[in-house]
């Protein structure tokens, strides 16, 4: 099985009501576009994460796009865009 | 080239001399601090948290400065971020930049924040007379970090 740990932060977390989980793939899952499909299939609060705008992903903390691949134990962030400075 | 995220605040101009102490080949230091101002987007703000992706964070700024570095002749760098609750006047971030001459010093300087702004793991809820917020990214900073490109 693969496992990966998700990460949420910012206004995100506040909308899906956690800041981290680990969640086993199912086979067939296979990348950051797989992933959000699973997560938005969860209903409610999670509906909308697939279609998100400018939703941001990071994979073991590099910027990642949607097909990037994820393999197990990585690390898969989601965040808005990013306002420091 | 050090990078630090920290809740407290910082020195600048002990920052400034200790980044430039002991090196004759540095003519030229840049630095910019950003601070936490009382309005933003027609709101008063009162307050403000900043929130970030722990590891990922250094990461990126390191990265940051390592793009900088390969642009310029730069000699050193140093980025301040602070995380944390943050009220108006207070100090947000500090980038220096040190290098032989003031050319490379202004640009790296200037690249490191707009790529920052764009491309650090930060994010700032504000708290305003309207209730809290998370603020929202500005397509003035994804333009500004645009510019650099090729």
């Amino acid at each position: 099985m693969k496992t990966v740990k998700i990460l949420y932060f910012a206004g995100l977390r506040e909308r899906v009501g956690q800041g981290c989980e680990q969640l086993e793939l199912p086979a067939g899952v296979s990348d950051v576009a797989g992933l959000l499909a699973l997560l938005a299939a969860r209903g409610g609060r999670w509906q909308g994460l697939a279609t998100i705008r400018n939703l941001r992903c990071a994979v073991n903390q590099e910027m990642a796009r949607p097909d990037s691949p994820l393999r197990a134990g990585d690390e898969v962030a989601f965040f808005p865009p990013v306002t420091g400075g | 080239m050090p990078v630090r995220v920290q809740e407290a605040d910082f020195d600048v101009g002990a920052e400034l001399t200790a980044l430039r102490q002991g090196d004759p080949r540095i003519g030229a230091l840049a630095s910019f601090v950003g601070l936490v101002r009382d309005v933003n987007d027609g709101s008063g703000v009162s307050e403000m948290t900043l929130e970030h992706y722990p590891g990922m964070t250094e990461k990126a700024l390191t990265a940051i400065i390592g793009e900088a570095s390969r642009r310029w002749a730069i000699i050193d760098a140093l980025v301040i971020h602070r995380v944390g609750r943050l009220l108006p006047t207070d100090q947000i971030v500090l980038v220096a930049v040190t290098g032989a001459h003031r050319g490379e010093v202004f640009a790296a300087c200037q690249f490191i924040m707009d790529y920052l702004k764009t491309r650090a793991p930060f994010w700032k809820r504000e708290v305003t007379s309207e209730g809290a917020r998370w603020v929202d990214a500005r397509e003035a900073d994804d333009q500004a970090a645009d510019r650099w490109h090729d």
